[in-house]
């Protein structure tokens, strides 16, 4: 128990990644499938934040250590470790895992818009967003029946 | 040696940065597209850009044949700081590949965008198209694991919105581009969660330095959960069996370019990533990773061989028919690269060029001929063959070189995929191959005979011959498919050749 408590927002990442999952294939909404799609690569963004946040790190901008900040940040970490992982003093949080989330943000944020303007095409031309309805409309009649209407 | 080494196809200026120029030139092509002022030019910076990718990727083969590996630090921010391209001989031959499907694509593209899509919109599409190849060869060319993420997913984005284009003459092409844009993010963003695994235990991106990092690391869990992450994401991407479910409906109804350049292209770019990790980041020596290939890749791979090509045997839709048969066609591909040996991977590598200059001019082919007749499954085709000679004679040969007629490349990849299997005693795989062959004579010979030897139905539309700006381009992909199953030297060396560096070999 205390580690999942310790791993909070892993345990966050993950049931975020599976309920957005979970709606992508479970849902019969085109919206909220693409909504589901943006959770889950959402949390992928958890991840990678929490892989670079360090024990006690600050942001990743320099501040002098004499600064009241970096004064109050190095007393909650215990000597040994700052000594270790510290740049003058100041633990400060690994970068790089942000500017690789700012890209892959970037990244959803542009599969979300190609998504969501090819449901509009599709509500265009079969007059719905539920896949069942969609998948309806294209089957092939069998013979001696009326085809499904168009909306 | 490939012939590349006497190769000097630039000025020593621009081969500098030849590796990076192959990408950003369509990038710079795509934005010159969208603001041509008609479509005829923006057909013709299409082309260009395309070219400008073969040239530099043509310079880089010369560099990597002479050098082995060429190194390039983006801004010139070394590595492990700056993001590396990285190009060896297995990138340098997906390059050529890519470049050279991507100029006969664009060629095609003057007459068979013109039934397809409105006038004022070809600018738009020529945009998305070279932003896709610009994707596809970045992706071939990184050093960097998530750089490659971006440029998978810089190529995808492009291939969703172009695959939704094809709505415009079948609305079925619509569920088929959101579908794929669903599995295809999904399996992008696992992959980027297995590199996320993999920067939490190493601590780099860049490939080499992983690489070398991981080999103390094989108990990690967090790297086998990494690698798990990682070949399920590609494998989506990739249409590995049974991942696969996106792909039929996507090529079927995609703009007949679309279909030309991603059934060459996209999954063969996947597969070279797949490899890629598999082989040099991972190792085949490494447990999970030998176990990979032998319990769940190989199998697998014989199933796809199997099955699609059974599928491909009872679909009456013919575009959806040659989909599947790309389905059990990748499984050869990775069944080649399953065996891990040296002939293995070389005839799976070998198998992944056959497979893309065929399935280019095949879908080329039903292209041509679909500017004139709207037709979609084999009734609707028959007779197509004799009304139209030039144009499906083409179609013959790819069909030819998919069934392995000898004499063609396909004959000879597959011989080698035989061979390989042969030498490593693996029997079933045999039976397997042959399985699979006997289904692909059965799809590839019903759709031969309702093209040329049944008749029109009557009172259906006939086939027209395509235009001279088709069948330059048809022709040139169809003839290289005999050319190299009479005289594999080029492929084969550079098959050979990336298989070494799959294996190992110089880095």
């Amino acid at each position: 128990m205390t580690f999942l408590l310790q791993h909070l927002n892993y345990v966050a990442v993950i049931i975020l990644m599976m309920l957005g999952l979970f709606v992508t294939f479970a849902g019969g909404n085109l919206i909220k499938r693409m909504i589901g799609l943006a959770i889950f690569q959402t949390s992928t963004g958890l991840f990678f934040i929490s892989l670079g946040k360090v024990q006690g790190g600050t942001a990743a901008i320099t501040i002098s250590p004499t600064s009241p900040e970096a004064k109050a940040l190095a007393a909650q970490i215990d000597p040994a470790t700052l000594a270790q992982t510290g740049v003058n003093g100041v633990v400060y949080s690994n970068p790089l895992p942000h500017v690789l989330i700012l890209t892959a943000i970037v990244v959803g944020v542009a599969t979300l818009a190609v998504g969501l303007a090819i449901a509009v095409r599709i509500r265009e031309a079969y007059g719905s967003v539920e896949a069942a309805d969609i998948a309806a409309r294209d089957r092939v009649p069998l013979p001696g029946q009326p085809a499904e209407p168009l909306v | 040696m490939n012939g590349f080494e006497t190769l000097y196809a630039a000025p020593p200026a621009l081969m500098a940065h030849a590796p990076v120029l192959m990408v950003v030139g369509p990038v710079i092509g795509a934005c010159a597209t969208v603001l041509a002022p008609n479509s005829r030019w923006a057909w013709m910076i299409s082309v260009f850009a395309t070219i400008f990718a073969l040239w530099m990727s043509l310079g880089v083969a010369g560099e990597v044949a002479r050098h082995g590996v060429i190194t390039y630090a983006i801004g010139g921010f070394a590595p492990p700081v700056g993001i590396a391209f990285r190009v060896d001989a297995l990138g340098s031959m997906m390059s050529l590949l890519i470049s050279s499907v991507g100029v006969a694509s664009a060629l095609f593209a003057g007459h068979g965008l013109r039934h397809e899509i409105r006038e004022e919109k070809q600018g738009l599409f020529h945009g998305g198209f070279l932003l896709c190849l610009a994707g596809l060869l970045g992706l071939v060319s990184t050093g960097d694991a998530f750089n490659a993420f971006v440029f998978l997913e810089v190529s995808s984005i492009g291939t969703y919105a172009l695959i939704a284009i094809g709505g415009g003459r079948d609305r079925r092409a619509l569920p088929a581009a959101f579908n794929y844009l669903i599995m295809g993010t999904i399996g992008a963003t696992f992959f980027v969660i297995g590199i996320g695994f993999l920067y939490a235990a190493t601590g780099t991106l860049n490939m080499a330095d992983i690489a070398a990092r991981l080999a103390t690391l094989q108990d990690s869990r967090t790297v086998q959960a990494g690698f798990a992450f990682i070949v399920v994401g590609l494998g989506l991407k990739a249409a590995m069996f049974p991942l696969h479910g996106w792909l039929p409906n996507a090529y079927a109804y995609a703009p007949p370019l679309m279909a030309v350049f991603l059934s060459a292209t996209a999954t063969k770019a996947a597969i070279y990533l797949l490899a890629r990790f598999v082989f040099t980041v991972f190792d085949p020596s490494i447990v999970f990773a030998g176990h990979f290939l032998d319990y769940v890749l190989m199998p697998l791979a014989a199933i796809a061989a199997i099955i699609c090509s059974l599928q491909a045997a009872f679909d009456q839709d013919l575009r959806r028919s040659l989909a599947f048969s790309s389905v059990a066609q990748v499984g050869y591909i990775l069944l080649g690269l399953s065996i891990a040996t040296a002939a293995g991977i070389s005839a799976g590598l070998l198998l992944l060029i056959a497979h893309a200059l065929m399935k280019a001019a095949l879908f080329m082919a039903l292209g041509g001929i679909a500017m004139t007749l709207r037709a979609r499954t084999l009734n609707e085709f028959a007779g197509a063959g004799r009304d139209a000679p030039w144009t499906m004679g083409a179609f013959a040969i790819g069909a030819a070189s998919l069934m392995g007629l000898p004499f063609t490349l396909g004959f000879l990849s597959k011989w080698r995929l035989l061979e390989a299997a042969v030498e490593q005693q693996l029997f079933w795989l045999v039976a397997v191959i042959a399985a699979s062959s006997l289904a692909a004579l059965v799809y590839v010979g019903r759709m031969l005979e309702a093209l040329f030897f049944r008749q029109p139905m009557p009172g259906a539309a006939r086939a027209i011959e395509a235009p001279l700006g088709v069948i330059v381009p048809l022709w040139f992909l169809a003839g290289l498919s005999v050319w190299f199953g009479i005289d594999a030297s080029l492929p084969e060396n550079l098959a050979n050749q990336a298989a070494i560096v799959l294996l190992g070999g110089p880095r």
